[in-house]
Formats: structure tokens, C-alpha cells, sequence
């Protein structure tokens, strides 16, 4: 595995490292030692990498990832995974606001807890929390599942739209649209599925499924107060 | 003899005015705010209320179509490898395939294009029409990231990070049902048909500090090639610009509340927000202060209609402007030509604004495909081409005449108001005196 000191090297110079690997690189697999929490680190990656950071590390961690494996040995700041398209994202402690924010596409698993905002705008990414996620987690929640195998704080998916989110723990409160639906034996098969794929040991049927009830996809005076 | 009484004539309220109560009894019919697109109806102070001095016995002109007066201008330079470079210094402001069709997205680009400047992408994405179409392309950076990814952003000539929009600072978007067609749907990662809600902010960042943050995660993933713009509405232009500055912008685009937006709720776009006229010199001053004037560029928009509008705006320190309204007007928006279609919507040439449903008969705010194919994007792109260029060569003939050897020479010096409202805002003198309210005597 190949090294690369941040502190001596600096964020540019990892990423510009790292941008320039393409498919067909001979190495690979990338150690970054001492990330400092510094932010933006291992952002726009777009090469079937395994990326390991050893540390804690600041915003945008992963931000935009395309392709790579990125794994973040310690907690994340705000926005890690943003606009993800593809790839995987994991954070082996917990993360801060706006995780997986508006991503695309691929996995973001964290397996602590997550913080305020989780999978805001999310756009069809699949994440998986292995603790609690803070208020207005699934917020504007476009495609996409959360999983969150803690406790949910208040106002969950509220102005939600096609997003699916399944939760073990307790509900602080549903948001605005946000509604709990029938677990159908095809939600059980999915989660299922995501789970393994997260490398979390959870009993599917602990999950309750929320959704859109789409009464706020097309305005209605009678439902101003929702909005 | 008889002793008739003279009647008074029937007299309306100035403040219930017809087109007041008019809205009162729409709203009392419906109840639901009205909605329309634009920017500010309102008369308000503006460029029209300034005058260029010209030429005196101090100050000798050049001579016009001989005398080189330069229009070309460059944005980004402050932290980009690759700043913008563009033959003049007027731009298009950023519109949204979705709530203009691709044609007009088409047209805006072969339009900026043959002209020598930039178009600029809107909420929904990049559409291959008008990244095809258009020489240089900003792309824009908004809180409902719709259409946003990370090979879009690779490929635009710059970022624009929009914090504000001049029609509704502080508010969000929403693009309803009946423009969302398939592909709209698909860009946007929605069901086709539902209103769309583009949020007020941000959803990862919050305030300066997290945009700064933001911005390096944008020149990251961009290796620090391409410039990044943030947009901010005029409400508090003085400290914005400078959070923009502190924040690593390397353009800040200032829109007042005379630019438009494809849709909003009429009340916002009436109450919220400064007139342009207004914003241009504390920004300026912000930039002066920091010692960043014309090293982090100033781009104004809102209400820009000739090159007059556009020389002033640079004579008080921007470094170039922005058009939007006008660029649709350019192409075929609100030609009286259409006034029979016009007036089976309910409306009339130069008022019709309702572009959030669609049914616009000149194929500019629709995606209705019947109606959007009336657009010639060729012929439609080369009257905007020639728009630009017209105000290009006003902008210039006014420089020539003030003695200026190139538009961003223009400077406040070369101005005077008609009106105490406008000598305030723009910090010049009151025509015929030295009197510069708040500042002298």
C-alpha cells in the first residue's frame, strides 16, 4: 500500500496525487497518514481506488467521489460524501452535519452516529448509519435509502420525496409529508441487502420503512401550514 | 335659473390603486399568493437617473470609430489558473434548462458566443445543448444541486456559487409540475410532474467560514483551474462583498431586485431586496477597503438594458454586468408580434410573466415541445449576438465621449444625478451642484 503524509505533503498535494490515477494505475491502494482534520481531503476521486485515512478528518471528506473506496479510520466533519456519484464512503466513527448530502449515487456507510441533516437532498446514494442520525435527517430526500439502526431525531424526511427510510430505534418526530409505511416483504429483502453490504450485523425486521405520503408534490392552499 | 351642482369626478385611490385591488380580489378568489416570474415592476431608482458628462474643456474625448476604446475584460484572476477572458464585458446571467427551454438554452449560448462572452447554466444542470453551444460556460453551484455532478464541474469555464438571487433574497425556487417534463424530471432526479422545491441554502455549508470551506473543496476537485464566482442578491452589499472576499471568491456577482427569476411569489419580488442602483458603490467600497477592487471582479446585474445602463454600472466600479430579462427579450420574449397569443393568456406583449406555467407562445419558458420548437435557436442566438454587441458599442461610444480609453476606465467622476434618491445611492452629485448626499456639505 502506498503512503501519503498529509502533513508533510499537504491536502493539495494528496489530491493532486490521487487525481492523477486513473483505472489502469499500478498502485491502487493509498494510505493517508495524518489527515489532521483537515478538510476537502480525498475529494473528487474518480478511479476504482481503496483509499484508507488514518484520522479524523474535516468537511467534504469524499466529497463528489466517483469510483473509489474510500474508508476513514476516525470521524468525519460536515458534508462527508457530498454528491457522491458511485464508490463507497465508510467512516469507521461518527459523522458530522449533512453526510451524504445530495449524493448520487453509491454507499456511505458510518458507523457511529451522524449528525444533523444526514442524506439532505439525497439523489439516490444509499446510506447506512449504524447509530442515530440528528434532526432533519432525510430532509428534501429526493432517491435513495437511509438506514439508520439507531434512533432518529426530530423532524425525519420532513418535505421528503422518493427517498425510503428504514430506522430500528425511535422517531424524535416525522417532518412535513413524512409519513410511516407498510414493511413490505421487498423493503425486508432490501434492507437486507444494504446491511450485509455495510458489514452491519442488524436483524432486518427491528426496522420500521418512512416515506413521502406526496401530499405536497403539487401546491394546495389547504395544505399552506405544511409548507 | 337653475342651480345645478358641478359634480366632482369620480376619484380612485393612489394607494387602492387598480391594479391593487385587482390583486385583492384574485387573491380573495383563489387564495393563493400570485406567482410569476421577473424582477421588480416597481419604479425604483436606477440607471436612468444618472447623466454622463462628457467631454470638456478638461477632459478631451477620443474619437469615436477611430480611437481604441477597449471592451475586453478578465474574470477569476485572483486564485484560478485559467481566469475567464471575454471580448466584452457583459454576460448572461444564469437561467435554468427547466424553466427555459433547450432551444433558448441553445440560443443563449450560440448568442453569448458569436459575441464574445459568457452564458451561464441555472438550476437543473448542464444541458449538452448549451455546453455544445456555448464558447465559454459558467456553471452554477445552487442549494438544490439538481443535475449537479462532478464531470459538469470539470468541464465549465467557471463555478458560480449562488448564495442569492436579486428577485428573492432569501428565498428558494420552485419549478411547477407543468415544466417538468421527462427530461427536466430525469436532470433533476424527480418524478416527472410534481412541483419542484429548490431550497433557500445550502444543504452542507452555512455562513463564511463554511464557504470558504466549500470553495477549496471546489477548486480540490477542480485542481484549482477554473475560477469560482459566488452570487449574492442586494441586501447588504457592503458586507457581503466583503464575506465573499474573505471567503476566497475570485468574482462576486451582485444581482439587485430589478433582476428576475423564472418564478417566485409577486410580494417577494416587490418587497425584498435593493434596487441595483443602490448596491453598485458599497460593494465597490467593501472591494476598496479590502484593497481587492479589480482583483476580485465585480459583476452587477438586475435591470441592464443598454449599453448606457452598462457603462454606468462600470463607471461605478463594476468590472462587468450581467443580463437576463433583456437576453429573453433578445431572443423573442414578449414580442408584440405574438399579442393575439398573448392576449388569450390573459395578458399582453411586455407584461406577460406567468413563464412558471409554461404556455409561453414565443418557446422561451416552456417545455411544452409544440411551443418550444417555435424557436429558432440560430436565428434567435444571432439576435442576441447582435443585442450584445449594439450595447457593447453604446457602452463604448459613452467611454469615447468621457474621454476613456477603454469601459473600465469609466468612473464615478463622469457622472451626475437627477435625483437626490439617485445622487445618494450612486454617490455622485446632484446634476448642476457639488452636492453628494451623505458624503458632502
Amino acid at each position: 500500500m502506498a503512503e501519503l503524509d498529509l502533513k508533510a505533503t499537504g491536502v493539495r498535494s494528496v489530491n493532486s496525487t490521487l487525481h492523477g490515477l486513473t483505472a489502469g494505475a499500478n498502485e491502487q491502494d493509498w494510505l493517508i497518514k495524518n489527515p489532521m482534520g483537515q478538510h476537502a481531503i480525498a475529494c473528487g476521486l474518480d478511479a476504482p481506488l481503496n483509499v484508507t485515512i488514518d484520522g479524523h478528518v474535516g468537511f467534504y471528506c469524499g466529497g463528489m467521489n466517483q469510483q473509489a473506496v474510500i474508508t476513514i479510520q476516525g470521524h468525519a466533519g460536515v458534508g462527508v460524501a457530498e454528491n457522491m456519484m458511485s464508490g463507497q464512503v465508510r467512516v469507521t466513527g461518527s459523522a458530522s452535519d449533512a453526510a451524504g448530502a445530495t449524493a448520487h449515487g453509491g454507499l456511505l456507510v458510518i458507523e457511529g452516529d451522524a449528525s444533523s441533516r444526514c442524506g439532505i437532498s439525497m439523489k439516490g446514494v444509499n446510506i447506512v448509519v449504524g447509530g442515530s442520525v440528528g434532526h432533519m435527517s432525510g430532509f428534501m430526500a429526493q432517491s435513495g435509502l437511509l438506514v439508520v439502526c439507531g434512533d432518529a431525531s426530530d423532524a425525519l424526511g420532513d418535505s421528503i420525496y422518493e427517498a425510503i427510510l428504514f430506522v430500528a430505534g425511535k422517531v424524535g418526530s416525522l417532518g412535513a409529508d413524512c409519513i410511516e409505511k407498510e414493511m413490505r416483504p421487498e423493503h425486508l429483502i432490501k434492507l437486507a441487502d444494504l446491511l450485509e453490504a455495510a458489514g452491519l450485523d442488524q436483524d432486518p425486521a427491528r426496522f420500521r420503512r418512512y416515506g413521502s405520503a406526496r401530499a405536497l408534490y403539487n401546491f394546495d392552499i389547504d395544505n399552506v401550514d405544511a409548507y | 335659473m337653475t342651480t345645478e351642482i358641478p359634480p366632482t369626478l369620480p376619484r380612485k385611490s393612489a394607494t387602492f390603486d387598480d391594479y391593487t385591488l385587482s390583486e385583492i380580489r384574485r387573491a380573495a378568489a383563489t387564495g393563493i399568493y400570485d406567482i410569476r416570474g421577473g424582477g421588480a415592476k416597481r419604479a425604483l431608482p436606477h440607471f436612468d437617473d444618472l447623466l454622463f458628462l462628457g467631454a470638456s474643456m478638461s477632459r478631451y474625448p477620443l474619437e469615436g470609430y477611430r480611437e481604441r476604446c477597449g471592451t475586453k475584460v478578465v474574470l477569476g484572476t485572483q486564485f484560478a489558473k485559467y481566469p475567464i477572458e471575454l471580448d466584452i464585458p457583459i454576460t448572461i446571467a444564469g437561467m435554468s434548462f427547466g424553466s427555459l427551454s433547450a432551444q433558448a438554452k441553445e440560443a443563449l449560448g450560440r448568442g453569448a458566443s458569436i459575441a464574445g462572452t459568457s452564458t451561464t447554466t441555472g438550476d437543473g444542470g448542464m444541458t449538452v445543448e448549451e455546453r455544445g453551444h456555448s464558447k465559454t460556460l459558467v456553471y452554477q453551484y445552487l442549494p438544490s444541486r439538481y443535475g449537479m455532478n462532478p464531470d459538469d464541474l470539470r468541464k465549465a469555464d467557471a463555478i458560480e456559487v449562488v448564495v442569492g438571487q436579486g428577485a428573492k433574497p432569501g428565498g428558494g425556487g420552485m419549478l411547477l409540475g407543468q415544466k417538468i417534463s421527462d427530461r427536466v424530471a430525469a436532470m433533476r432526479d424527480l418524478p416527472k410532474g410534481i412541483d419542484q422545491r429548490s431550497a433557500c441554502r445550502h444543504p452542507d455549508w452555512t455562513g463564511p467560514d463554511d464557504l470558504a470551506i466549500k470553495i477549496l473543496e471546489l477548486r480540490e476537485i477542480t485542481n484549482w483551474e477554473t475560477p469560482v464566482y459566488v452570487k449574492i442578491s442586494g441586501t447588504r452589499p457592503f458586507y457581503d462583498t466583503a464575506l465573499c472576499v474573505k471567503a476566497g471568491a475570485d468574482v462576486v456577482v451582485l444581482d439587485g431586485m430589478q433582476g428576475g427569476t423564472a418564478a417566485t411569489q409577486d410580494v417577494f419580488i416587490e418587497h425584498v431586496g435593493q434596487p441595483t442602483l443602490a448596491c453598485i458603490r458599497p460593494a465597490v467600497q467593501a472591494l476598496q477597503d479590502l484593497g481587492m477592487h479589480r482583483k476580485v471582479q465585480l459583476v452587477i446585474s438586475g435591470g441592464i438594458r443598454n449599453g448606457a445602463d452598462v457603462a454606468k454600472a462600470l463607471a461605478l466600479g463594476a468590472d462587468a454586468v450581467s443580463i437576463g430579462t433583456a437576453a429573453l427579450v433578445a431572443l423573442g420574449d414578449n414580442d408584440p408580434a405574438l399579442e393575439a397569443e398573448y392576449n388569450k393568456l390573459g395578458t399582453t406583449a411586455g407584461a406577460y410573466d406567468d413563464w412558471h406555467e409554461g404556455r409561453d407562445p414565443a418557446g422561451i419558458s416552456t417545455q411544452d415541445p409544440e411551443l418550444a420548437k417555435r424557436l429558432d435557436p440560430i436565428a434567435a442566438g444571432r439576435r442576441l449576438a447582435n443585442y450584445l454587441k449594439v450595447m457593447a458599442l453604446e457602452a463604448q461610444t459613452i467611454a469615447r465621449a468621457c474621454g476613456k480609453s477603454h469601459v473600465n476606465n469609466l468612473e464615478p467622476e463622469d457622472l451626475v444625478a437627477l435625483t437626490v434618491e439617485s445622487a445618494a445611492m450612486a454617490q455622485v452629485p446632484l446634476a448642476g451642484t457639488d452636492w453628494i448626499p451623505g458624503r458632502s456639505g
